[in-house]
């Protein structure tokens, strides 16, 4: 074993971000406040997240970590790196195998098993944050329900775009009673927040911990006339030729032509090793990885 | 008939000095009433206290609520006090900067209201809002800007619909004319003369223009180092005063 | 419809020495429904302090004033307003409304106040200013910007507009022209025929001898004041 305590954090820490994620777990959609730690690297760079992580990890658990989705990003290979160190915990590609999977911005395509815990990396948990800058007054709108703000700022996006124009960080209503951050998820992922499994959301910078027991309620904001369409690029995948996965846009060259491919990366691989082939793809066995 | 407003006794007090104190009155339904004193009076105070800004030391401020009757909006419990400050209840600010959203669209401002009351369809809400635009005077196409993007008398027109949309039956305003000029003011003294008695709204206002009183408000309170020293009518108080404190105050007014 | 009694007022200057100006008392009046009683006597003696007073405009120190069934005198401001708004029309001599409004609104306005739909508020409206003889084409305008005499007729129609039980009038003939104080005369004596009780100020004698049933000189009330 390294110099470190299993998974970094000393067990105290580990005992009280436990409580947090528990009383997160009691009051869905409610933010925890923590005591957050300093962490090895950078605020921005998914402190909170590592740390329930931390919390939750055990010595037998498989860990998986993704960043839009990808494996292989420089941020989700320094923290799987980084569990790799501290806790000596398996890692996967493959979301089937992971028990913990850490993510920034994206929900696996493949649907979660209630053994499985998600957890998401938050850069500014409170949805009212833009509307209202006072952290006191945010609180007590929480605790009073009072959550006209939120509307006024999908009929700003209506009035100005002729549409709901929010793409992501789309608000949803947990259990009809908080109004929450979904954390920089494209509204696509909205509809995968209620799923089996148990999802943890950890913002270090901003010192918050809330969470979504599995089979949770979870609505989209919208407006009768103007209702959530968790819409994505019009495209397949041109490596898989998924006609039902989130896409990213791929600008290949510098006359403008571009390719829709998968953002899940795990996603994609396994449905060409099932043969499935989009327009500009190759057959998996002639890939090389 | 029962009195919208029923104010008992009230007091506040800074420390060991005196905010306003002694203050009681009955407000009844489609009443205007003023309150005037100079700076420092302890008008704006007392005014915050009856609109639950903030909590007086000492007495009661009793609402007739739609459901209940009369209830002690002192000490009723917060969601309580602040579910009327956006139902019945309605708060003009001297500064429209204070009263509306700067960063959110005319339509926007007039919509929270309704939005925070439960509305949840688009067009509903647009259409309410251009009804309310058009009732203050400002044309249906500045819907979408900004209010930083208003003349001052406008802002103050968008803070009175942003205000009056839930059809509210109290207003609090405080100086709603200071810092405008005299023809927008003049504009602004009708528009909300005749809200009020279209809609039999009740109101209180705080102001140091004797002139805005006369043709705004029913009835007069004088306020002077925190108590109340005259009140009655509007135009014998300001006609035949009785206090040498309104006396004073009356003859320094400037004639044109 | 109007009785006082024992009337008593003065002025306290506190800020001149508390200087006190006692300006009537024992002041006795009946004005019947469908009679119009003129108050005569010297400027200073206190014609239109009393109007003020029946008014609620000023505040009495002793004594009653009943106007129907209010005491002027001891009411709440609320009674006041009420009577204001129902039962009792004062024609001062100055115009005192909100700029910009239009004329033909300031003169609707009592009747709007009473819940009146503006259709028909407006027709009376309408119909009093053409009588009056104000052109069309000035009632949009706010008669802010009129002349005296077009002032004080829209004062006059304002005051007649609603059919009040109890009317105090202060001068409301002086600067009209011959036709309009014609139009004038005839709305006092409609009033009166309605069953109005009225109180008027006329310096304007023939006038005076015209409508009033009687006069009642108001040097009778006057204090003699301490020399």
């Amino acid at each position: 074993m390294s110099d470190y305590n299993f998974a970094y954090l000393d067990e105290q820490t580990k005992r009280m971000i436990r409580r947090a994620i528990l009383k997160g777990l009691a009051v869905p959609g409610y933010q925890v406040p923590f005591a957050s730690r300093e962490m090895p690297m950078p605020y921005g760079w998914g402190t909170g997240g590592v740390q329930v992580s931390a919390a939750v990890l055990c010595p037998e658990d498989t860990m998986k970590v993704i960043d839009q989705g990808a494996d292989d990003t420089t941020n989700a290979v320094s923290i799987r790196k980084f569990f790799e160190n501290t806790a000596e915990v398996a890692t996967t590609e493959a979301t089937e195998e992971a028990d913990v999977i850490q993510t920034r911005h994206r929900i696996p395509e493949q649907d979660l098993r209630e053994d499985q815990i998600l957890v998401y990396q938050v850069p500014i948990p409170e949805p009212l944050r833009f509307l209202e800058p006072s952290e006191v007054e945010t609180r007590k709108m929480h605790a009073l329900e009072e959550y006209g703000l939120m509307h006024v700022k999908l009929y700003e996006d209506i009035a100005r775009n002729g549409a709901i124009a929010t793409a992501y960080a789309y608000p949803v209503k947990v259990e009809g009673r908080y109004v929450m951050d979904p954390s920089p998820i494209p509204k696509f992922d909205n509809p995968k927040l209620e799923m089996a499994a148990v999802q943890l959301f950890g913002a270090g910078r901003e010192q918050r911990i809330y969470a979504l027991p599995p089979y949770t309620q979870v609505v989209s904001l919208d407006f009768e006339d103007h209702p959530f369409d968790p819409s994505k690029a019009d495209h397949p995948c041109a490596l898989c030729g998924s006609e039902d996965s989130y896409l990213d846009e791929v600008i290949m060259d510098d006359s403008g032509r571009r390719m829709f491919v998968c953002s899940d990366t795990d996603y994609c691989q396994s449905r060409r090793m099932a043969g499935h082939v989009g327009t500009e793809g190759v057959p998996f066995e002639e890939a090389s990885l | 008939m029962t009195p919208l407003l029923q104010v008992r006794d009230i007091a506040k007090f800074y420390g060991g000095r005196i905010g306003c104190t002694d203050v009681s009155f009955d407000l009844y339904p489609g009443e205007v009433l003023g309150i005037v004193g100079e700076s420092g009076s302890g008008k704006s105070t007392l005014l915050n206290c009856l609109a639950g800004h903030l909590p007086p030391d000492q007495g009661e401020v009793l609402f007739d609520t739609r459901a209940d009757g009369p209830r002690d909006t002192v000490t009723m419990s917060e969601p309580e006090r602040r579910m009327l400050g956006r139902t019945d209840w309605a708060f003009v600010h001297q500064h429209a900067r204070d009263g509306l959203r700067m960063g959110v669209s005319a339509g926007g401002n007039v919509g929270e209201r309704l939005m925070a009351v439960g509305a949840c369809h688009y067009g509903d809400i647009r259409e309410q809002a251009l009804d309310w635009l058009d009732r203050v005077e400002i044309s249906g196409d500045r819907i979408d800007d900004r209010p930083s993007a208003f003349s001052g008398g406008m802002q103050q027109r968008l803070q009175i619909a942003r205000n009056l949309v839930t059809g509210p039956r109290l207003v609090f305003m405080d100086e709603p004319t200071g810092g405008l000029d005299v023809s927008v003011q003049a504009r602004l003294l009708d528009l909300l003369r005749g809200l009020v008695r279209d809609m039999g709204l009740s109101a209180i206002i705080v102001t140091h223009d004797l002139a805005v009183v006369r043709l705004l408000a029913d009835r007069l309170m004088v306020m002077k180092s925190g108590h109340v020293v005259e009140q009655g009518l509007t135009d014998q108080v300001l006609d035949d005063p009785q206090h040498g404190y309104t006396q004073l105050l009356v003859s320094s007014v400037l004639q044109v | 419809m109007i009785e006082i009694r024992d009337l008593e007022k003065s002025f306290i200057l506190h800020n001149q020495g508390a200087a006190v100006i006692p300006v009537m008392a024992g002041a006795h009046l009946d004005v019947a429904a469908g009679e119009c009683v003129g108050l005569t006597g010297v400027s200073g003696a206190g014609k239109s302090t009393l109007m003020r007073m029946i008014y609620g405009n000023y505040l009495a120190n002793g004594g009653s004033i009943k106007v129907g069934e209010v005491d002027v005198a001891r009411a709440e401001p609320r009674e006041i307003l009420t009577l204001r708004r129902e039962v009792l029309g004062y024609v001062s001599q100055f115009l005192r409304v909100v700029p910009r409004v239009p004329t033909l609104t300031v003169v609707a306005e009592p009747l709007l106040a009473l819940g009146t739909p503006v259709a028909e508020a407006e027709a009376r409206a309408k119909e009093l200013l053409s009588q009056l003889n104000i052109p069309e084409r000035l009632w949009s305008l706010s008669p802010t910007t009129f002349s005296g005499g077009e002032q004080q007729r829209v004062n006059i129609a304002r005051g007649f507009a609603h059919r009040y039980p109890a009317l105090l009038l202060d001068e409301p003939t002086a600067s009209l022209d011959a036709k309009n104080r014609e139009v004038v005369l005839s709305l006092i004596e409609d009033a009166k025929a309605g069953g109005a009780a009225i109180i008027g100020i006329f310096h304007d004698e023939a006038a005076r001898d015209r409508v009033c049933d009687r006069v009642v000189d108001v040097t009778g009330f006057t204090p003699v004041r301490a020399a």
